[in-house]
């Protein structure tokens, strides 16, 4: 089996075929008519551009706009003034037009390179890909056709490139394994779209495989087995039959309202990371975003970020949700997750000490800035501001003060905020849970964490395999913990959401549809699965399997009971 | 010639899509258009140089136009970064 990430969900099992992106040998030669050459180049541009514009057409439609925009970026990279500039006073040196303009793509890919910036990275990939097609055609060599493969194809590239994956016929390709690319690359984005599945970042497939050789790929769990015998064949090819009949049935659940069988209406939101991720929740059919973790925007730094990059970061996640609740924690340093420009210091217990709302508040001028953007943001849709790590009332009055003093602040300066902006409390530890009653009184809304929730109530370290084992939810100490502060919120009047991996599982939701819970907070793609196990479930059957449970006294015998009830 | 000192709002600073929008905008005059910025001098008709310049937010660079239509190329170039790209 090897191992990369999943980058677009599936199965398939096919055989493979090797799609190269090697660029054709030439001989380096001086011309002497450079005239001639230089009209040499202009041909090659303009046969590019004629190609790619047709492959962009033909794209457009199939498989969404984005890639056919970015086949035409590409002939705009190619016909861009500086590049052209470059190439031309080369070959009027002269240099071959094939050296010439290789030398021109390499420079820039290493000035882009150079830059360590991560959207320029993608350039590098659109590069590459020109080069290798512009050689092409100065050379004569023939492009292999994409559209050609037959049937039940596992394409294996280093990286597959919009111009390569044009001609992609959905029907016969069952896999996609490349070597680089993330979640976010062209790769990743185009099979998700034609809904092909994709394993990505396996390091040195190529050379692993040969055309012909059988793949069995898992695009959920981002794993390939290469020269699968029959039995994991079979394996494959029922999950794949399995996932494509789940996705189906989703379908139904699209553009639906979340509600329990007997119509109790809940909200449904996507977790997200960065606010791009927020188009993703979108498209998903996202009611809202239940958990904007704020780390990204310090940990992708080099230094503190500022008020305005923070603001234009929640704005553009207010913007993007058009309204629907945006809920974003503040941020949640320490433990493990480390900001080295913040220099916490290595703790004996970094998941007691120093973290989240703690660190914050004795960082206050920090602090600020990120409530300050916050604030700001907030006149552009519905942003709730959430406080992580609370343990006693004290923190969260802390919290409101501040607030209220940066109010008056952006009212000196006549800048726009809702000045009812709701502050919620994230119960993720056994001492919020307890005095749940008392942090209703404090907070608009709870969120109840349950990976912290579960790691704090059973005092376990998740990463330690000795014991991991009392890592559960479906502990009866946690599910009595959920219980309670899902009431204790009810019985204040605030609305009370779940933002960890709990929401999504369907064993655990009728539980929360029997305690009560409001709102439900999952990673995107999880959105109308979600939708779908709450849809099983009436309130009053939900009531029952949750009584039972209750009345259970180990967390093998929950779950035993839960798995039983599966809908 | 008539010049300008701006600074980049936008986020993600003059990354490809606001530096093509930039330089298509600018081909669209007949003068030159330069970005002065950290001592280099970039033809900003050109997302290549634009893009290679890495040019964050943040960033105070200078724009100078020169040619028949300078003014109005400077004013829209000075607009195209104050409205931080649509960003």
């Amino acid at each position: 089996m090897v191992k990369g990430i999943g980058g677009s969900a599936g199965y398939g099992v096919g055989k493979i075929v090797i799609i190269s992106n090697a660029k054709p040998e030439y001989t380096v030669r001086p011309v002497k008519d450079t005239e001639a050459e230089v009209k040499r180049y202009e041909d090659a541009v303009e046969a590019f551009e004629a190609k790619t514009q047709a492959m962009a057409d033909s794209m457009r439609g199939k498989v969404g706009d984005h890639n056919a925009e970015i086949l035409e970026g590409h002939i705009l990279l190619l016909k861009d003034p500086g590049m052209e500039e470059i190439v031309k006073s080369t070959i009027k040196s002269g240099t071959c037009a094939e050296a010439a303009f290789e030398s021109a793509c390499d420079m820039f890919i290493q000035m882009f390179q150079s830059t360590g910036d991560e959207l320029l990275q993608q350039r590098v990939t659109d590069m590459n890909d020109i080069r290798t097609r512009m050689l092409k055609i100065l050379t004569n060599t023939p492009d292999i056709n994409i559209a050609d493969v037959p049937e039940g194809t596992v394409l294996v590239a280093e990286d597959l490139t919009p111009s390569m994956t044009a001609g992609i016929v959905k029907e016969h390709v069952t896999g996609i394994i490349t070597e680089v690319g993330g979640k976010t690359s062209h790769s990743a984005i185009l099979a998700r779209a034609l809904q092909i599945p994709a394993v990505l970042s396996v390091s040195g497939i190529v050379s692993m495989v040969h055309d012909g050789m059988e793949a069995a790929v898992d695009g959920v769990a981002g794993t390939c087995i290469l020269e699968p015998d029959e039995a994991e064949k079979e394996a494959y090819l029922t999950k794949r039959a399995d996932f494509l009949r789940e996705q189906e049935m989703l379908v139904i659940y699209k553009g639906k309202d979340t509600q329990t069988a007997d119509g109790c209406k809940v909200e449904l939101f996507g977790n997200i990371g960065n606010p791009d991720e927020a188009e993703q929740v979108v498209s998903c059919d996202g009611e809202g975003v239940g958990l904007f973790r704020t780390e990204f925007l310090f940990m992708g730094a080099s230094s503190l970020p500022s008020e305005e990059d923070q603001f234009a970061a929640y704005k553009k996640a207010a913007e993007t949700m058009q309204g629907k609740a945006v809920i974003i924690r503040t941020l949640d340093v320490g433990g493990d997750k480390d900001i080295p420009y913040l220099g916490l210091t290595k703790e004996d217990n970094p998941f007691l000490g120093y973290r989240a709302v703690r660190y914050c508040l004795q960082h206050e001028e920090m602090y600020r800035g990120q409530l300050r953007a916050l604030l700001r943001a907030s006149a552009f849709g519905d942003i709730r501001i959430m406080v992580p790590l609370v343990t006693c009332v004290e923190e969260i009055r802390q919290v409101k003060e501040l607030l209220k003093e940066l109010m008056s602040e952006l009212d000196a300066e006549g800048r726009k905020y809702n000045k009812d902006i709701p502050v919620g409390v994230m119960i993720e530890t056994p001492a919020a849970s307890l005095i749940a009653d008392l942090l209703a009184k404090e907070a608009d809304f709870f969120s109840i964490g349950t990976n912290d929730l579960t790691q704090y109530t059973m005092a376990v370290d998740r990463g330690n395999a000795k014991v991991s084992y009392l890592y559960s939810a479906y502990q009866p100490a946690v599910l009595r913990s959920i219980k309670h502060i899902i009431e204790a919120g009810k019985e204040a009047g605030i609305p009370v959401g779940m933002c960890g991996e709990a929401a999504a599982d369907p064993l655990l939701i009728p539980l929360l549809i029997s305690f009560g819970l409001d709102e439900y907070s999952v990673s995107a793609t999880s959105v109308l699965a979600t939708r779908g196990t709450i849809a099983k479930w009436t309130k009053a059957e939900a009531d029952v399997l949750a009584k039972k449970a209750l009345s259970l006294t180990t967390e093998q015998e929950v779950e035993a009971l839960l798995a039983g009830e599966k809908r | 010639m008539v010049a300008k000192d701006v600074k980049i709002i936008n986020e993600q600073g003059l990354h490809m899509r606001p530096a093509g929008e930039f330089a298509k905008e600018m081909t669209k005059f007949d003068s030159d258009v330069t970005l002065v910025f950290g001592g280099k001098r970039i033809n900003a008709k050109s997302v290549m140089l634009i893009i290679s310049a890495c040019i964050k937010c943040g960033a105070e660079l200078t724009i100078e136009c020169s040619g028949t239509d300078e003014e109005a190329a400077l004013a829209k170039a000075v607009e195209l970064v104050e409205s931080g790209f649509g960003e």
